[in-house]
């Protein structure tokens, strides 16, 4: 057999990326290549059962299959006091690629899903325009639209581990307010275009039909440039608690900007000053002042497998993937450590990165048996570089929890488990 | 007009609308722009527009005191932020709190929000989470005095109403940055 020689690209067993290519590796069930087909190859190379009899037909609507594990979107505890405000998180450590699939996409609501009949939903555009406008939806389902992926982030996404204590969780509980979709709608611009917008309109003032009417303010910049009145996600009507029949989608922006089930747009010349862009989504830094309307998402990117509360088997060789993003364009590079952040290797993007979506980064890496950190950095076309904790905390305290981009630290121990640490 | 009849005869009107703008779109045109939004008044949307900003724009007539909120709050809010504002868990409480405290501050309407116009505007939209848009103009008035006078911000009998409410300083409304000019 040849002897393989593995190219080491940082200290702690990574590799170089152009190994990837070599080594067919599918993640942590292929771990250790060397040892592919053992002993049981007799038995696996038999026509098995299912090769002996025709199975089930066409169905109307498709499963997982049943051997591929139970992905399921992790919820939080509702507050008895006011059920419908939670939030579900995407279980970013079992997917792969950049798409969230429409069912496993994270959810936040403010006051539950609204069932909403499309037919007596209407869009209104009022306030600074010529003519005020209502869409009903049959209606906007005739204009022109456009297909783009994007990811979404919670601002609220990561939050808690600013404040630190012990944050044992998973890369779905910890940071899965985060999910990436292809989204279909007509372009803003093109309706309010449609009603005129008056010259000294400067903000765009959106609300949902949800039971809290929640409302958000949008530049009047950023809703003439690349904001959706989106309509489809992943091909499909957006479902109910994704907007159904419409959202607002800003990409780049903190999720809640992205009004779900979008009823209502007012021009106006200040922000609306909604309770959620006032009383909640704003950053309350160490001197007490408060930071408003700190829309775009920073660059960002974790490593979703390995990830906390997952276990290496043995030591041996491990892919290493996980998805980078930013709010302020397409992701340039992604760098992994294995030692805590002292030494960092080049990682593997696995299709030119898009502006606002999200990219996947994959990197070989040969587990020793002894402790280990793995971390991720990444570097968007402006040039931003993700920072380290430390950094954030420095810079803002841990008064306001939203718009945590700082790297995440995955601790591996000297029996292969693994959990959040902070470096 | 129940949303579903406002509705109604708006998509009988985009239907006509649309078919007008067909109709007039040149054949083969490549110029010929999609426009199918019905024409509506500001005054059609009184009752479905319920945005009150800071300006006074969007508040309707009315007003109400802080004596005669606290019937109204007693009925329709108490079973949640409790009895003097101070809730029954962390996102229920709407009064207190000290910015320059030591620890991480409590942020509530008193210590945190920046504007008086959001208090109206959030519990005529939002409020009571039970039944959202339940209360009457006169009632957000009398509950939105009755929150600022558990605040310490206005006195018992002041009257709310657009003009003097958005004429109060809230205690934090000199607290925020406003970044909207970077991105």
């Amino acid at each position: 057999m040849k002897k393989l020689h593995w190219e080491k690209a940082a200290a702690n067993g990574l590799l170089n990326r152009r190994h990837l290519l070599q080594l067919g590796l599918t993640g942590l069930g292929a771990a250790g290549a060397s040892a592919a087909l053992g002993q049981d190859a007799g038995s696996i190379l038999r026509i098995p059962d299912w090769s002996r009899m025709p199975g089930p037909g066409a169905s109307a609507y498709g499963e997982r299959s049943p051997f591929a594990g139970n992905l399921q979107r992790m919820a939080s505890n509702p507050d008895p006091i006011y059920p419908g405000g939670g939030a579900s998180r995407s279980p970013l450590q079992f997917l792969q690629g950049t798409i969230t699939p429409n069912g496993l996409h994270f959810e936040r609501h403010h006051a539950g899903v609204p069932a909403i009949d499309p037919a007596g939903h209407m869009l209104v555009i009022n306030g600074l325009v010529s003519q005020p406008l209502a869409f009903s939806y049959e209606n906007l389902l005739k204009y022109q639209m456009v297909s783009r992926i994007y990811f979404l982030e919670c601002s609220g996404n990561s939050g808690a581990l600013l404040r630190g204590g012990n944050a044992d969780g998973s890369a779905q509980s910890l940071h899965g307010l985060l999910s990436g979709a292809e989204w279909t709608g007509v372009p803003l611009a093109t309706l309010l275009d449609e009603a005129g917008v008056l010259p000294e309109a400067r903000w765009v003032a959106a609300v949902g039909a949800d039971a809290a009417s929640m409302g958000r303010s949008v530049p009047i910049e950023k809703a003439l440039d690349d904001v959706l009145v989106a309509l489809y996600q992943n091909g499909e009507p957006i479902r109910p608690e994704q907007g159904y029949p419409m959202r607002l989608f800003c990409p780049g922006w903190e999720g809640n900007i992205s009004v779900k089930w979008l009823t209502q747009l007012k021009l106006m010349r200040e922000p609306a000053q909604f309770r959620d862009e006032t009383s909640k989504y704003t950053d309350t830094m160490p001197d007490r002042s408060s930071l408003q309307f700190t829309f775009p998402m920073g660059v960002k990117s974790l490593i979703t497998s390995p990830s906390g509360q997952m276990n290496l088997p043995q030591p041996g060789i491990y892919q290493v993937t996980g998805v980078a993003w930013s709010g302020h364009g397409a992701i340039r590079r992604v760098e992994v450590s294995a030692d805590g952040g002292s030494t960092w290797a080049e990682a593997m993007l696995q299709s030119e990165p898009t502006a606002k979506a999200l990219a996947r980064f994959t990197i070989p890496w040969e587990w020793s048996g002894g402790a280990a950190v793995l971390q991720s950095r990444a570097t968007d076309s402006a040039g931003n570089v993700q920072p380290v904790r430390d950094a954030v905390l420095a810079a803002r305290g841990s008064i306001g929890f939203y718009h945590n981009n700082c790297i995440q630290s995955w601790g591996v121990d000297d029996g292969g488990a693994i959990s959040n640490v902070y470096v | 007009m129940s949303m579903s009849k406002f509705a109604a005869r708006l998509y009988k009107k985009s239907l006509a609308l649309a078919a007008l703008a067909l109709w007039m779109a040149p054949a083969g045109s490549q110029e010929a722009r999609i426009q199918l939004g019905a024409h509506i008044t500001e005054d059609q949307l009184r009752g479905f527009d319920l945005i009150a900003a800071p300006d006074g724009s969007g508040m309707p007539p009315g007003a109400g005191t802080a004596r005669e909120g606290r019937e109204v709050y007693n009925r329709r809010c108490l079973a949640c932020h409790n009895l003097n504002g101070e809730g029954v868990s962390g996102n229920t409480v709407i009064v207190g709190g000290d910015m320059q405290s030591e620890e991480s501050p409590l942020r509530t309407v008193g210590s945190y929000w920046p504007h008086a116009s959001t208090l109206f505007d959030f519990i005529r939209r939002a409020m009571p989470a039970d039944a959202p848009k339940s209360l009457t103009d006169e009632e957000v008035y009398q509950v939105t005095a009755y929150v600022l006078f558990l605040n310490g911000i206005i006195g018992e009998d002041q009257s709310i109403n657009s003009e003097t409410l958005t004429a109060i300083v809230m205690p934090n409304g000199n607290g925020f940055v406003d970044l909207s000019h970077l991105h």
